[in-house]
């Protein structure tokens, strides 16, 4: 097993009298890059600050590198990158320039420093706006440039927070790209709420609403958890009413949620849950069928991420 | 040490590459201007004094200016956070900010040598003063400056930082004028924490410890407050 760089014990943090995270444990290993999901407002930034030395956590601890966050802080603080949500960076200096003081901040040599930030710079593709103001940037490029900042001085640990948004999806590519090789040999962590991301990029999720911890595995283990699957259906029904339809539907055996979609016109969508792990197809084919319906597609979903997300965030269920 | 030369070295590009410092450095030139070269031409006296004299008041509403943005400018944009996650002590950054708004004000100062210069033309110069002057300049400055990067570092708001700062130095620049009315147990209190008490002495050419002391407690507590109020985020 590789080492464990990031512990995280029962991490508390409160502010005034909302818990923004709530109780919350979890380790990453050398290697892995982890994503961490929930919706706006959950507790992943404020965990990440807790984590780079911003913010004090009320109770729990935790400890990168084997350093406490809050007794060690500077160790801590020499062994990360970050880039912070939104991209906070001093809009009067060029990116050369900005790259230049954050080496010096990192105490790297000069001659260091040079070698990286054109190394750095170049993978991160800054070369063409290094004599610019960053003010002047767009808002991707800026992001490239707190990405630039975070790796550096080759950090043995990225924590990045929603490091791909305002990009546009060709950069998002690329940035995915890049995180994907980082984390080969280094330990990341990724905040998103943008789902195909974590798939792409990262070997383990957590997944953290209002402030708790509700669950954490492999993208494929996850996905595994949820059982059942969705199936989307539109049929025309000669004249028989959309509610009508849906009733009949809603009443099949196993059926455990159906609810109108947006659809082609002279036809109505559906969209279907199922409860257990049967194939509802056959039944759905039937009662086409037996309705006089014609069934003009049927399409059977896998549970996907989204669904697992959905379920795990929106609060209908309270598992621990 | 390095860290805080660093930030010092950022603040200073910030401050000459924005109109700030350039604003400052023109109304102070014109209100000291109008001090020297209105007592030169119209009381015919050819020293520092009513330039000397007018500097408490003066800076404790330039070097507010100057300070206000120091911290709460990080604070408000949001890039403390990127400044304060980087292997960075909080009292390293205070200092870097003080140092930079030091060179600020120490260019503002450095360029009224002028007037010591024109005096020289005119006749004697007397040496003593003008030398303790112009330090007695630096230490008050250092002692409102402190105050500055203080008040700067209470909130996200320049303005607010401002008005704070100046309060405060406008405060102990008013200490002298309140002796006369004072009770008797509180003028001796009064002229220890009034600024231009102090720095009357020095700007006749008195270095006297007590008050370099005096300034430099000044600026050490409020530094060292400033660095409390970093800290403070870190508060459970």
């Amino acid at each position: 097993m590789a080492e464990l760089m990031i512990q995280v014990e029962n991490l508390t943090k409160t502010f005034g009298l909302t818990r923004a995270v709530d109780d919350v444990t979890f380790n990453v290993r050398k290697g892995e890059v982890l994503g961490f999901l929930g919706p706006n407002g959950a507790g992943k930034s404020t965990t990440m600050k807790v984590l780079t030395c911003f913010l004090a956590p009320t109770a729990g601890r935790a400890k990168v590198a084997g350093f406490d966050v809050f007794d060690d802080s500077l160790e801590v603080r020499k062994r990360l990158g970050y880039l912070p949500e939104d991209t906070p960076l001093y809009k009067d200096m060029s990116v050369l320039e900005y790259l230049q003081f954050a080496a010096a901040m990192r105490g790297m040599t000069s001659g260091d420093s040079g070698k990286r930030i054109k190394e750095v710079g170049g993978r991160c593709g800054l070369h063409e706006v290094a004599g610019k103001l960053i003010g002047e940037l767009s808002r991707g490029y800026r992001q490239r440039v707190g990405l630039a900042q975070a790796m550096l001085d080759n950090p043995d640990i990225l924590i990045l927070d929603e490091p791909t948004s305002g990009l546009d999806p060709n950069q998002i590519v690329e940035i995915r790209q890049l995180i994907k090789e980082v984390g080969k040999e280094k330990t990341v962590i990724l905040s998103t709420h943008i789902l195909p991301e974590v798939q792409a990029t990262c070997s383990r999720i957590l997944i953290i609403s209002n402030g708790k911890l509700v669950a954490d595995g492999t993208p494929d283990e996850l996905r595994g958890r949820e059982k059942g699957s969705r199936y989307r259906v539109v049929v025309a029904a000669n004249g028989t009413k959309q509610e009508a339809v849906k009733a009949r539907l809603a009443g099949l055996k196993g059926v455990s949620r159906c609810e109108t979609a947006l659809g082609e016109e002279g036809a109505h969508t559906f969209t279907l849950d199922a409860a257990g792990d049967e194939d509802l197809r056959k039944l759905l084919f039937r009662a086409a069928v037996d309705n006089n319906w014609i069934l003009l597609e049927l399409h059977r979903e896998a549970a996907s991420l989204e669904t697992v997300f959905r379920n795990l965030t929106t609060g209908e269920e309270t598992k621990s | 040490m390095n860290a805080a030369l660093t930030i010092a070295k950022r603040e200073i590009r910030t401050y000459f590459n924005s109109p700030i410092a350039y604003i400052v450095v023109t109304v102070f030139m014109l209100l000291a201007g109008y001090l020297f070269f209105g007592s030169l031409f119209i009381e015919r006296q050819a020293d520092l004094r009513s330039y000397f004299n007018f500097q408490p008041m003066l800076f404790s509403f330039i070097v507010p200016a100057i300070a206000m943005r120091l911290i709460a400018e990080e604070k408000g944009g949001g890039t403390l956070e990127m400044l304060v996650t980087m292997p960075v002590r909080d009292w390293q950054i205070v200092t870097g900010k003080f140092l930079a708004g030091m060179t600020v004000l120490a260019t503002l100062v450095g360029l009224t040598v002028l007037y010591a210069v024109t005096v020289a033309l005119l006749g004697p110069l007397d040496r003593g003063p003008a030398i303790g002057g112009y330090l007695g300049l630096l230490l008050m400055g250092g002692a409102y400056m402190a105050i500055g990067v203080m008040a700067s570092s209470f909130t996200r708001n320049q303005i607010i930082a401002f008005i704070i700062a100046f309060a405060i130095s406008f405060a102990l620049f008013l200490f002298q004028h309140l002796i006369q009315i004072a009770p008797q147990v509180l003028r001796p209190v009064l002229s220890y924490l009034s600024i231009e008490a102090h720095f009357e002495s020095i700007s006749r050419g008195i270095i006297d410890t007590r008050d370099v002391i005096y300034y430099l407690s000044v600026m050490v507590v409020s530094l060292v407050i400033a660095t409390v109020s970093l800290e403070s985020r870190k508060w459970k």
